[in-house]
């Protein structure tokens, strides 16, 4: 035993011994109960000496609230990362103070970057220690703060309520984010007086600016008086859940509508209006004419670089429009002409009715003609190859077909995500789980966990490469320990293809790194007695997709595929929108 | 665009991790921090920054922007030195012996509406406000005669509009 955790028991016994009146209760208690008060069904962490206290009361609590132990600190925040973007509610992720807490870091800044609602806990050294590099003592505060939307220390028992419902409530409200509180040993075996109330205001944060109608009423006359109009979506529509205002707008403007990776699935693949995915591998058409229509009207999105491609060659023929929840992006990437500030939902409820009934056939034909092309050029060999080696695209095929496209698809980060965002097909809103801003390997395995649990009656199937699969394979462990039926395919390629893609199209083909010998996947799948089938060949395709989809429990599936297949359309990185190319 | 001089305030509630939050917005963006202040308001238990920063304007745009949306920042601005009343303050510690052999020292003194704080045996503390070409030539013209100690404080400084933040406070009240 350690001096630190000598001192942690001492500390917890004379605690007990001054147990005097029923409502009084230590801080870990405390927060146990300030998370079942905030809805809290599950939870995902890790525990270490800085945070057992509250563990022993998770321990008491174990019928009214799930702890989820991951097998890596980094996968608790993107299981709780799953769990927020499937369902829409908060995630929760805990660890400890030092490696415990620095482990979620990864997770946190993902979440910070695609607004992802997360409440992270860690534990913290006694606050009499602070600043003393005592063991397992590191600056989370000061490490995590670049990375949250907001966070803070607490070393009294009694601010935990107050803070911990600030914290639900900052995480969840407005542009979602992760919020992060350490809490100091002292503070958690401290008795005080519990008393909980929800947090729904805090004065210095607006977190929804109100939508302002004569704006709205001017982004309406411009789209009413556009000739080719055209509206790009991003997740804020989901947030907000804006969904079906989104296709009503869709729909009486007759607007054709794309989408940024995050905002997939709001509208459902299949809605004529729907033309596809813009960005880096998105859509030939929608790519291409962002350089050509004489309206933009950007929706929830925040025109990252990864969509635009070079800002002074993006929509410059267009006026802009952007509907937007957060001040700090208006005008930050791209100016934009009239500025909708508010919550997605109600500003589109409001243009709803100003808007005039109309459709553009010529316009929309354009579209047609430009898919014509990519279908020909790409999407034709990547969903009904010829070639010996299958191909990821119809492996995507094969999971629509026989999921009905109503599965979540929780992808990682590679050649897979772009094939898995472009082909798989949605009906249902919040089914495209993967890590757009950050952009982090390793998020697809852990987050599937989250997605399932949150969502045990929808199908969750992570799409992963065999690269990011090793990042966190780990959590095999906790699919398994937990029984998650999951259903995770590996589509191995033996490189890190994204990257090798980059050196053969950039680099001359110095392939430098980016092989990979792998191991046997599916011995390791057994290994952790997850039911798990390799496919080598097109014909065995079908039938173990099949198998996998009637799996009851948790299954892992491996496809070998082509080795150097490259993902198109791309636009290479700092070339313009209209610059997209084909191979 | 070209780099201007820009004086942001930032009306806070006081809180110990709001100076990293602020600072490393300025740091991502690889922008120098010219001069930083921070102080109590006019306002009970609200504090107030003074960042001075030579940046284009549309670049102090965003920066506000991502300042106003951290959670405890109550309010922030941007501003052109015409649209503010600003000053510095600085201390000078000199020699003792030079106040008397140096009879010009006391005319420099008196002149740029210094002050002498203090004068002991050893030495003499002079403190001096106003503009930030006011103490550089102060500090010119007694830099000849040795400067044992200089220090200079960042810009405080008030707007010649109103701010609105008590009001924007009450209307959280109601
Ligand atoms: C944590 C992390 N490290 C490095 C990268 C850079 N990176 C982007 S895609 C990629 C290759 C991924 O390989 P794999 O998982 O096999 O997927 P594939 O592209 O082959 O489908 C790499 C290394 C990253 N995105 N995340
Ligand atoms: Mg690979």
């Amino acid at each position: 035993m350690d001096a630190n955790t000598m001192k942690e028991t001492q500390a917890i016994q004379v605690n007990k011994k001054s147990t005097k009146t029923t409502h009084r209760i230590t801080g870990s208690e405390a927060i146990i109960r300030c998370l079942i008060a905030e809805g809290v069904d599950i939870l995902y962490g890790y525990p270490g000496g800085a945070i057992m206290p509250v563990y022993d009361e998770l321990y008491k609590y174990q019928d009214k609230i799930h702890h989820v132990l991951t097998r890596h600190e980094q996968c608790a925040a993107h299981a709780a990362q799953g769990y927020a973007r499937i369902s829409g509610r908060v995630g929760v992720a805990m660890a400890t103070s030092g490696p415990g807490a620095t482990n979620l870091i990864t997770g946190i800044a993902d979440a910070q970057i695609d607004s992802t609602p997360m409440v992270c806990i860690t534990g913290q050294v006694f606050s009499h220690l602070l600043g003393s590099d005592a063991f397992q003592e590191t600056d989370i505060i000061g490490i995590s703060t670049p990375v949250t939307k907001w966070n803070h220390q607490i070393t009294k028992a009694s601010e935990i309520p107050s803070v911990i419902a600030k914290a639900f409530y900052i995480a969840k409200s407005g542009r979602p984010g992760p919020v992060l509180i350490d809490i100091t040993k002292d503070a958690q075996v401290e008795e005080f007086d519990f008393e909980y109330e929800k947090c729904t205001a805090v004065r210095s944060y607006n977190p929804v600016p109100t939508t302002n109608p004569e704006t709205v009423a001017k982004a309406a006359d411009l789209i009413n008086s556009a000739k080719n109009p055209m509206i790009v979506w991003g997740q804020g529509v989901i947030l907000a859940e804006a969904e079906n205002e989104l296709k009503a707008v869709i729909e009486k403007s007759g607007v054709p509508a794309a989408w940024t990776i995050l905002g997939a699935s709001a509208i459902p693949t299949s809605h004529p209006l729907n033309i596809g995915m813009v960005g880096m591998h998105g859509n030939y058409a929608p790519n291409k004419l962002t350089n050509e229509c004489d309206v933009l009207i950007a929706i929830g999105m925040r025109f990252d670089d990864r969509v635009t491609g070079k800002l002074d060659t993006y929509a410059k023929q267009a006026k802009i429009i952007h509907f937007e929840i957060d001040p700090a992006e208006v005008d930050k990437n791209v100016k934009s002409d009239i500025a909708v500030l508010g919550d997605a939902k109600e500003s589109l409820r409001q243009l709803l009715p100003l808007l005039e009934e109309k459709s553009y056939p010529q316009w929309l034909q354009k579209f047609k003609d430009l898919y014509a092309i990519e279908f020909e050029k790409v999407i034709k060999n990547d969903l009904y190859p010829t070639k010996e080696g299958l191909t990821m695209g119809e492996v995507l095929k094969e999971i629509n077909i026989q999921t009905k496209a109503e599965a979540a698809i929780v992808s990682d980060v590679g050649q897979h995500q772009m094939i898995a965002c472009r082909y798989a097909e949605f009906n249902t809103t919040k089914s495209n789980i993967t890590s757009g801003g950050l952009g982090t390997m390793g998020f697809a395995l852990p987050a599937a966990i989250g997605a399932k649990m949150a969502a045990p009656d929808r199908e969750v199937v992570a799409i992963i490469g065999d690269g990011g699969y090793q990042m966190t394979i780990q959590e095999l462990g906790t699919i398994f320990q937990q029984r998650v039926p999951v259903k995770i395919v590996v589509l191995n390629n033996e490189f890190l293809g994204m990257v090798r893609q980059w050196q053969q199209l950039f680099f001359d083909k110095r392939y430098a790194s980016t092989e990979m010998t792998n191991p046997d996947f599916v011995a390791i799948a057994k290994g952790y007695f997850i039911e798990a089938k390799k496919v080598t060949k097109r014909d065995e395709l079908k039938e173990a997709v099949a198998e996998m989809i009637a799996c009851d429990g948790p299954y892992f599936l491996e496809v070998c595929v082509e080795k150097e297949d490259n993902v198109f359309p791309m636009i290479p990185a700092g070339a313009s929108v209209s610059d997209v190319r084909l191979s | 665009m070209e780099k201007q001089l820009f004086t942001v305030s930032i009306y806070t509630e006081n809180n110990i991790g709001l100076l990293n939050r602020i600072s490393a917005i300025f740091q991502r963006r690889h922008i120098n921090i010219e001069s930083l202040n921070t102080s109590a308001s006019e306002i009970e238990g609200v504090s107030r920054f003074t960042i001075v920063v030579s940046v284009p304007e549309e670049q102090i745009k965003k920066i506000i922007g991502q300042i106003d949306k951290q959670i405890e920042v109550i309010k922030a601005y941007y501003h052109r030195d015409e649209d503010t009343i600003y000053q510095e303050s600085c201390l000078f510690k000199i020699k003792s012996d030079l106040l008397f052999e140096e009879r010009q020292i006391q005319n420099i003194i008196k002149e740029s509406n210094a002050r002498i704080v203090t004068v002991n045996k050893e030495f003499f503390v002079i403190e001096k406000s106003g503009k930030r070409e006011e103490i550089e030539l102060l500090y010119r013209e007694l830099s000849v005669f040795g400067i044992m100690q200089f220090t200079r404080s960042g810009r405080i400084s008030v707007t010649k509009d109103e701010m609105k933040i008590s009001k924007m406070l009450e209307a959280f009240n109601q």
